[in-house]
């Protein structure tokens, strides 16, 4: 344990340090420049002490980032608009919604190549093709597009999160409805068991870790999409949107809080994934 | 391997009725017989038939022909071209009948005809998907993508839809010519300055970095799990913070690649430099080669295919980071930039185009990589053929 927690501490720090060192550096001449205009003293520890405390500081400190999620986590309830809680519902909503529809799709086509050689032949190159297709960079598009014949809100983001979802999946769940054992596979013949019930007893349990492996990718690229779709909404909720409004009006504290929450967000939900992964593969027996 | 004909080769006797009659034939045929009954297209409200004086039943004729003759046909395969020749001709209807200036939509006589030539469509794939070589990992891919372009551009003309949701891809096509040179220009604000300087730098900094941590694994025990953590955090969101830092131009962009890409490089370059095995390092010790040859001559090489594994991941990535830092801010030329202004002027041909060229750009890119491989790592397992 110490022989990891102590190298990942101190590389933390060094990482917080250069930080505080950039944020010095980078907010630097504006803090001059307002010391100057309130012709107030210009020695060295003031000017740091007023490059930290900046209002729209080029780079804000890690303290002030801290604080302002603090403020904002505290400061309002879970469903104002003020409280970041809130917006990273609307992202988590709209990503969760897509991971379960590129599940469905990502089952249904993996289960298509792994029993149709047809299948396997004509569409596997182009779901590795789809990938290629920086959805990510088009999808406000997509949101402007579908919002013109009136859909609007959660189905736009799902439908960026579920593209973008769906291929770990696809591949992780060929994989592993392959994988299943084919001793077993001849047992199930001899049972004279058809095609769907070596499916369902068989290829799908043991297709079970590689589907979280897959799901663990999925769930951080969904909150991706996600974020990236709520961009063209412009102002309203979500913490695409948060960004977005941060930049427009050079509330940089602002920005840097959406992103951590938004880091915060991924990890909280990959969490969730592991544990799901701990419960149902502990019930089937596989560790 | 258990696949339709498990049965017949346990059991070559065995007479069923799955497999005396051929139901890809009847899929073929029932719905166009069904769809002789209907109309296939209108005249200003009226129905047009079958047999209502156009040229319509030359084509239906023409494609019956083409499925009796393949069944005569000494081999599968030369039976699947016929067949694939007898599609082609059919999907020339819809156009005969709107350059005959008639509307195709309501007109279930003619979408039932379609569907049919798509399930022949489907059959011919599926005796190529059997033939190893380029016919089934080159043609029966392209045939699957021509399917889908032809079905894209029969509905979306067929029903008129308007362009403003979906251009048809013959627009498409007429928008990347008629646009090629600021199409072109994008192309070089976007790909050739910002992500190629992006990915190079970002690439090579996660590489440097990677072999600095392997001979301090102090450094590499600190940085994975902070690695680990990166991938988890949207790291398209510092998009508004880089244009911010480094203005409009490409600088912004580059600096956006570089953050978006380092990551994936160091976890996949640590990867691959801990793959080489005990006994070769011991090898290499035993005839006195230093860190500098044995990184050079055995752990590099045996790296490759992970080295590639992140080239390609980043491939995707910096294009997408480019793309999505020009809609905070750009000089006025750039895929993003175009993207964003072409769909608020409602120009959606023209986005469309774009897109197109992205994921040309895209699968380009990924494509050159795998070639690379291919040539470098010809020795490695997962290049053998199946």
């Amino acid at each position: 344990m110490t022989r990891r927690a102590l190298p990942v501490t101190v590389m933390t720090l060094l990482l917080l340090a250069a930080w505080y060192v950039g944020a010095a550096w980078l907010n630097w001449p504006q803090a001059v420049e307002t010391l100057m205009r309130a012709s107030k003293p210009t020695g060295v520890a003031d000017v740091l002490a007023q490059a930290y405390a900046m209002k729209r500081p080029i780079l804000p400190t890690p303290d002030q980032v801290v604080v302002e999620l603090w403020n904002s986590l505290t400061g309002y309830a879970p469903t104002s608009p003020r409280n970041l809680l809130f917006h990273a519902w609307v992202t988590a909503e709209a990503a969760l919604t897509g991971l379960a529809m590129g599940l469905v799709l990502g089952i249904l086509l993996a289960a298509g190549i792994v029993y149709t050689r047809t299948l396997e032949a004509s569409l596997l190159p182009w779901v590795i093709a789809s990938q290629t297709v920086p959805i990510l960079a088009i999808a406000p598009m997509i949101v402007v597009i579908l919002g013109n014949i009136g859909l609007t809100g959660l189905l736009p983001k799902a439908v960026i999160c579920m593209y973008l979802c769906f291929f770990p999946i696809t591949v992780g769940m060929v994989k592993g409805l392959r994988s299943a054992d084919p001793l077993w596979l001849d047992l199930m013949r001899t049972y004279s068991a058809g095609g769907l019930r070596a499916f369902w007893s068989l290829r799908l349990p043991a297709s079970m870790p590689f589907l979280f492996a897959s799901l663990k990718v999925s769930v951080a690229i969904s909150v991706v999409g996600a974020i990236v779709g709520e961009l063209p909404t412009g102002g309203q909720a979500g913490l695409g949107a948060r960004l977005l409004s941060g930049s427009y009006y050079g509330q940089t504290v602002q920005i840097w809080a959406a992103l951590i929450m938004a880091s915060l967000l991924s990890v909280a939900l990959i969490a969730v994934v592991r544990g799901l992964e701990l419960v149902l593969l502990g019930r089937a027996g596989a560790r | 391997m258990s696949n339709l004909t498990s049965d017949e080769a346990t059991n070559p006797y065995r007479t069923n009725l799955r497999s005396a009659v051929d139901w890809g034939l009847i899929a073929i045929g029932l719905p166009i017989l069904a769809g002789l009954a209907f109309p296939i297209a209108d005249r200003s409200g009226e129905p047009v038939g079958w047999f209502d004086g156009t040229n319509a039943p030359f084509f239906l004729v023409g494609f019956v022909l083409a499925v009796i003759a393949a069944a005569f046909a000494p081999k599968r395969v030369w039976g699947a071209w016929v067949e694939l020749a007898g599609v082609a001709f059919a999907w020339l209807l819809p156009l005969h009948l709107m350059n005959g200036g008639l509307m195709l939509s309501d007109a279930w006589g003619l979408w039932l005809f379609l569907f049919g030539t798509m399930v022949l469509l489907w059959r011919v794939m599926a005796v190529f998907a059997g033939v190893p070589g380029w016919t089934r990992s080159v043609l029966v891919p392209g045939l699957f993508g021509l399917g889908l372009l032809v079905a894209w551009e029969q509905l979306v003309t067929g029903f008129s839809v308007p362009a403003i949701l979906l251009p048809a891809p013959s627009r498409i096509l007429v928008a990347i010519i008629h646009n090629a040179p600021v199409l072109w220009d994008d192309f070089r604000q976007t790909v050739l300055t910002s992500v190629l300087r992006g990915y190079v730098m970002g690439c090579s900094a996660g590489f440097l970095v990677a072999i600095l941590a392997d001979r301090v694994p102090f450094l590499a025990r600190g940085l994975l799990p902070l690695g680990n953590l990166a991938s988890a955090i949207p790291v398209v969101g510092i998009a508004p913070i880089m244009v911010m830092w480094f203005g409009f131009d490409w600088q912004s962009k580059a600096a956006v690649i570089v953050v978006m890409t380092f990551f994936p490089m160091l976890i996949n370059t640590l990867a691959g430099l801990g793959n080489s095995e005990r006994i070769q390092l011991d090898l290499m010790r035993s005839y006195g080669a230093g860190y500098g040859t044995t990184l050079a001559k055995l752990r590099l090489p045996n790296a490759l295919p992970f080295l590639f594994n992140g080239l390609k991941i980043n491939s995707t990535l910096a294009l997408i980071g480019a793309i999505v830092a020009e809609f905070f801010g750009t000089p006025v030329v750039g895929m993003g930039f175009r993207i964003s202004t072409e769909v608020a002027r409602m120009n959606l041909d023209v986005v469309w185009a774009t897109i197109a060229v992205a994921a040309l750009t895209g699968s380009g890119l990924y494509g050159a990589l795998a070639v690379l491989e291919r040539v470098t790592t010809a020795w490695h397992p997962s290049m053998r053929g199946r």
